[in-house]
């Protein structure tokens, strides 16, 4: 091999939301991905969360579908209990040495029944409840875990011990997939390049002896509290306390819990905590309305997306107590309750009771984990986490190794999820020369055309072991079903999951000449598709497959043998009935323009523009100014020193020299038209082009405040006027006196403009910082609601303290009061003195956030994608899609999003740019097969589909038949994402879904009816 | 003492979040009554009122539809729009002489293995009181 040649794989290290994105993009983009994980099952800490914010998505709910289709996706192997030793190598070819610790349990063939759980003697702390329950020592890490295979626990925890080897869950497992000698293995992974996304660690409370975590059994950890709320946790979802399993009526969150604490060299903000417990709060309101709930804070950092919202949602309408304070202590009584001893704002003590107390804990980097990280050549900060560049936020120091997640930062999921698509989408560029090389094509098998056979129906009903088995009589649903029609063939097997079965269904249905298959076994969503890729192996179309679940829904759930069996028979008649109906679906693909269109010039756009096209796509950038950087152009200066003005000039420069990126300056659009994969674009200028994917990056612009006298007088200023004049200055040019005050939230976070900026609590700090670089001794008042100093920025609040600015705390319902004289006078009131003080302002500096850029509307309606309130582009999902749009092909990135700084820009746009890339890797995309189709003749043109349709799948098309005008709906096979939503709203009855067509449907419903009158069918 | 009606019940669930909760019941091992058979669909928006019309024309006793909670359907807005069109056909039910109790609507997240136990349980004892289906009795 020659040295240049780059290997298209990536070891993903660690199998939380962030890796899991990390690992599906690659894999789509044509990459062989190793996933990486040290538990027994991916899906990380969003696994245990119950609910997300600001949503209050139910987290499994989203989370599950993409570790499904990890584990399903061809390109990606999932290793588990593995751990990263060592990594060796350059970029473009790294040996990466993998420790893999023993299962004891085949992932491929455990059925996951369950068997083997019920039978083990061995109970230990369940480490995925956090301890509050007990689970057996052979076990599934949860109800949901992919692998979704047990696994047995030999070595035991701190105080407990693992397995004991008695052997009777190899006796009670009828697959005989558990082996007690398996041993640990050792591996090297060949890859290009590696993303490192193992997190970081909950912060473990027991150390803040103050609060009692470990010695009251009812203050427990936020992560507890989650387990609690959840619905599948151990107490499937009722709040009950520990100590007692009482209900609670009184809780009480504590913040900032192993974060923003010198004392224990945790000084950072971790970001996430403030927002997680109003949700806990909310939730647990939710659960049970009258729990009284007090959250006590330090301050309340909302600063990300339509979190200002929802937690004004949580004090207004859920009545949550909001308790400014510093705790000094918390003691139990004897009942268990527990006291909280703190003081307010105003320095007062005060004492309360509540019933429960949960610690928001904050992340930290272990010992353990930063030493590891260290021993690879990587180097950290000062709390452990990995350094990188400001202008290259997922690469490490070492090239070829990125990382996403809470590795990089404390932050909350839709961060970790565009740093993993970024890291993905870097990594791409890398190795953008061997993409393809090493995933396997997917086979395509010739179909029998059975389109003028009678229908001929082969049935598999399944014991699954004994779990249907046992509960349902089997033997008599086989009979039962042989004597329906059209039924050619009816067995049943023991697992018809396993290998030997499957290839023996491919031998069966050719035989037979069957012509549909039911099987009547398990959920569809998990083995569905293994079947039908047995169906496509047999010269089948996939779609004539059905299955009837007898499992989850029946011998599970239900106790009466013979009952459930008629269930079994019944659900077995409604399947046939529908199986009858069953229709081919050819696949069909939409032709996919391999280029894209970035609109918006500044630090995203051009980001996103040298991203795509360092991975090898032609991309058109337009800006409407003359010059590129857009508000990169006005900032003079940064914490990190970065040299700003110079990355602009290199980024301007790289992209005037790259081949495949075409600028055009001075440009707008008119006019947008066509879908996915083939978007047609009318430029003002004339031009037209036609493009993929589309990625908006229009960015925001500073509020211009109409209040606080700004415009009359020279001396009142923005925070960017402020920056500016700053930057032309040296020491020297400010006196030793002069006073700046700052004034923080300028009409942002109340009425109109409900919302945190994000950046201007930094913004201040880095002005206040660079007043008292120019003379210490001038004087700088920042007055601000609450300081949003989130993750790292906390040791810049703290160095401004230390250097002498101060900080004077109001709130929205006393607003500081400022009158023009000699000198610019600003009244506050002053928490800790409870009285109102006067300062002399030299300079009165407004911090007022940011807007979207004026034309964001326009740009909003040609593209058809929603804006949120505050006129922000509002992605397809909070969490999970935070770049996608709901429409397919079109992307969002940097500040048109939400308020952000320069180097979140460029993460963010990075995945952007992957996101586009998964879609441009191929020439054609397969369309969703379940989608609608149109009975023209049928269709009276009322356009109700249209209006329902939540994807704009839907067009009205005019056509001259034999001189009459005839309106008809036409769906968008490139748009449609096949819900049904429209059929069922078509008075005419003009549209159908395939795959669950209203005939399918209403057969499955009277074969129902015909059994339960006992007549049949 | 004669036996108590057993009441034939189907569920229209959508496949991200309610087909789930139901998979979850059964993973966890809950228990409930037997009465009721699935049919799965992407969303709970595709669920037709003539689904419904048609379940009680053919004698059955009691239809539940169930969806993601606000907010959570896969396809944005589905689930709002069947709960109004199921509310709007409860009204319409009494006139068919059909007991607007015995269409049910409801939200089921996939982690709701015990709500979807427990709305079933609640379900079929409702159905119980309110005996067979008075369409049945036209049947043939
Ligand atoms: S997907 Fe569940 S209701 Fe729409």
């Amino acid at each position: 091999m020659p040295v240049n040649e780059t290997i298209g794989a990536v070891a993903v290290v660690g199998g939380g939301i962030a890796g899991v994105q990390s690992a599906l993009d690659l894999a789509d983009m044509g990459f062989k991905v190793y996933l990486v994980e040290k538990s027994p099952a991916i899906g990380g800490v969003m696994a245990m969360l119950d609910k997300t914010f600001p949503t209050n998505d139910c987290s499994m709910c989203i989370l599950s579908p993409k570790l499904v289709d990890c584990s399903r996706h061809p390109n990606i192997e999932i290793l588990t209990l593995a751990q990263v030793t060592n990594i060796q190598g350059e970029p473009g070819n790294f040996k990466v040495d993998v420790h893999k610790k023993a299962r004891y349990v085949d992932t491929d063939s455990c059925t996951a029944c369950g068997d083997c759980t019920e039978v083990c003697p061995i109970e230990i702390p369940d480490v995925f409840e956090q301890g509050l329950v007990e689970r057996k020592a052979i076990y599934k890490y949860y109800p949901q875990a992919i692998p979704n295979a047990y696994v047995i626990d030999k070595e035991g925890g701190p105080g407990y011990k693992g397995c004991i080897d008695c052997g009777l869950c190899t006796k009670a497992c009828k697959v005989g997939c558990i082996d007690h000698s398996q041993e640990d293995v050792d591996m090297v992974l060949n890859v290009g390049a590696v993303i490192l996304a193992m997190g970081s660690d909950p912060f473990d409370p027991k150390i803040k002896k103050e609060f009692g975590y470990n010695k009251f059994p009812n203050v427990v950890t936020s992560l507890e509290f989650e387990r609690i709320l959840s619905a599948s946790g151990p107490y499937e979802g009722e709040i009950l306390r520990p100590g007692d399993k009482k209900h609670p009526d009184k809780i009480a969150w504590v913040q900032c819990v192993g974060s923003r604490d010198k004392n224990i060299d945790q000084e950072f903000c971790s970001s996430m905590c403030c927002m997680y417990t109003t949700k806990e709060a909310v939730i647990a309101k939710e659960h049970e309305g009258d729990i009284d709930a007090t959250i006590f804070y330090i301050d309340v950092r909302t600063f990300g997306k339509d979190f200002d919202r929802y937690v004004e949602r949580a004090k207004e309408e859920h009545g949550i107590k909001y308790e400014r304070s510093r705790i000094s202590e918390i003691y139990q009584k004897k009942c268990g309750d527990l006291v909280i001893r703190y003081e307010d704002i105003e320095g007062e003590l005060h004492e309360d009771t509540f019933d429960m107390v949960v610690l928001s804990i904050g992340l930290c980097m272990n010992k353990n984990r930063s030493a590891a990280l260290k021993e690879l050549g990587l180097d950290v900060n000062e709390y452990g986490f990995p350094l990188s560049n400001f202008s290259e936020p997922v690469a490490l120091v070492k090239p070829g190794i990125f990382m996403a997640g809470s590795i990089v930062e404390p932050q909350a999921i839709p961060e970790s999820v565009m740093q993993a698509s970024a890291a993905a989408g870097q990594a791409a560029a890398l190795l953008r020369d061997s993409k393809g090389t090493l995933v396997e094509p997917v086979p395509e098998y010739p179909e029998r055309d059975v389109s003028e056979e009678e229908p001929r129906i082969g049935v598999f009903v399944c014991n699954c072991g004994i779990n249907i088995g046992n509960y349902v009589d089997v033997k008599e649903v086989v009979e039962y079903v042989s004597t329906l029609e059209d039924v050619e063939y009816a067995t049943d097997n023991l697992y018809t999951c396993s290998e030997d079965t499957q290839k023996g269904l491919v031998d069966i249905i050719k035989k037979n000449r069957l012509n549909r298959v039911i099987v009547a076994a398990c959920t569809p969503r998990t083995h569905e598709p293994l079947f039908k890729k047995s169906l496509a192996q047999a010269g089948l179309n996939p779609h004539l497959f059905e299955m009837a679940n007898i499992r989850e829904h029946c011998s599970w759930v239900h106790t009466d043998k013979n009952r459930a069996t008629e269930k079994a028979k019944e659900l077995m008649s409604m399947t046939v009935a529908k199986s009858r109906l069953l229709e081919p679906i050819p696949k069909t693909t939409i032709d996919i323009e391999q280029s894209a269109l970035v609109i918006g010039g500044g630090t995203a756009g051009m980001t996103t523009a040298l991203s795509l096209a360092d991975q090898g796509y032609e991309t058109v950038l337009i800006e409407r100014e003359d010059k590129l950087g857009g508000k990169l152009n006005e900032i003079r200066y940064n914490f990190e020193d970065t040299d700003l003005q110079r990355m602009l000039s290199d980024m301007q420069e790289r992209i005037t020299e790259h081949d495949s990126i075409e600028l055009r300056l001075n440009t707008v659009i008119e006019e947008i038209s066509g879908h996915v994969g083939n978007y047609e674009v009318k430029l003002a200028d004339g031009d037209e082009l036609v493009t993929g994917a589309i990625i908006v990056a229009t960015g925001s612009s500073e509020h211009v405040p109409t209040s606080y006298e700004y415009g009359k007088d020279s001396r009142i200023l923005t925070q960017l006027e402020l920056e500016e004049m700053l930057s032309d200055l040296i020491p020297g040019d400010i006196q030793e006196g002069e006073t700046f005050v700052m004034l923080q939230c300028v009409e942002s976070r109340e009425d109109d403009r409900n919302y945190c900026s994000r950046i201007c609590c930094m913004g201040a700090l880095k002005n206040a910082l660079k007043i008292k670089e120019l003379n210490p001794r001038a004087e700088v008042y920042v007055l601000y609601r609450d300081m949003m100093t989130y993750g790292f920025f906390e040791k810049y609040y703290k160095e401004a303290r230390e250097k002498g600015v101060l900080f004077i705390q109001y709130d929205l319902e006393e607003k500081p009061d400022v009158k023009l004289g000699e000198q610019i006078s600003v009244t506050v009131r002053e928490p800790m003195l409870q009285e109102e003080i006067e300062l002399n302002a030299d300079h009165l500096v407004l911090s007022t956030g940011m807007d979207p850029v004026e034309g964001t509307f326009d740009v909003a309606k040609q593209l058809k994608v929603p804006l949120n309130q505050d006129g922000f582009f509002l992605e397809a999902h909070v969490k999970l899609r935070p770049v996608d749009f709901s429409t397919a092909g079109v992307f969002l990135a940097g500040s048109c999003h939400s308020p952000k700084f320069v180097n979140e820009c460029i993460y963010q746009a990075q995945a952007a740019a992957a996101r586009a890339s998964t879609l441009l890797a191929e020439p054609e995309l397969e369309a969703e097969p379940n989608i609608a189709v149109v009975d023209e003749d049928m269709c009276s043109g009322c356009k109700t589909c249209i209006s329902v349709c939540p994807y704009t799948a839907i067009d009205s098309v005019t056509e001259t038949i034999e001189g009459n005008e005839v309106t008809h709906a036409e769906v968008n096979e490139g748009l449609c994402q096949g819900c049904g939503t429209c059929v069922a709203a078509c008075p005419s009855g003009a549209i159908d879904q395939k795959g669950f067509k209203d005939n399918q449907i209403i057969a499955m419903i009277n074969a129902l009816g015909a059994c339960s009158r006992g007549v049949k069918e | 003492m004669s036996e108590e009606y057993e009441p034939s019940v189907v569920a229209f669930l959508c496949n991200w979040c309610s087909y789930a909760g139901a998979d979850l019941a059964g993973t966890s091992r809950l228990k409930y009554p037997d009465n009721i058979r699935s049919i799965r669909v992407m969303c709970s928006g595709r669920v037709d009122p003539v689904f419904v019309l048609d379940a009680f024309k053919e004698g059955i006793d009691g239809v539940l539809v169930a969806g993601c909670h606000p907010g959570d359907c896969h396809y944005q807005s589905g689930n709002y729009k069947t709960n109004r069109k199921m509310l709007l056909l409860r009204r319409l039910l009494a006139d068919f002489n059909i007991d607007p109790d015995r269409l049910r609507f409801e939200y089921i997240s996939a982690s709701e293995g015990q709500k979807f136990a427990d709305v079933v349980t609640d379900f079929v004892s409702t159905l119980k009181k309110l005996g067979p289906n008075p369409v049945r009795e036209e049947c043939p």
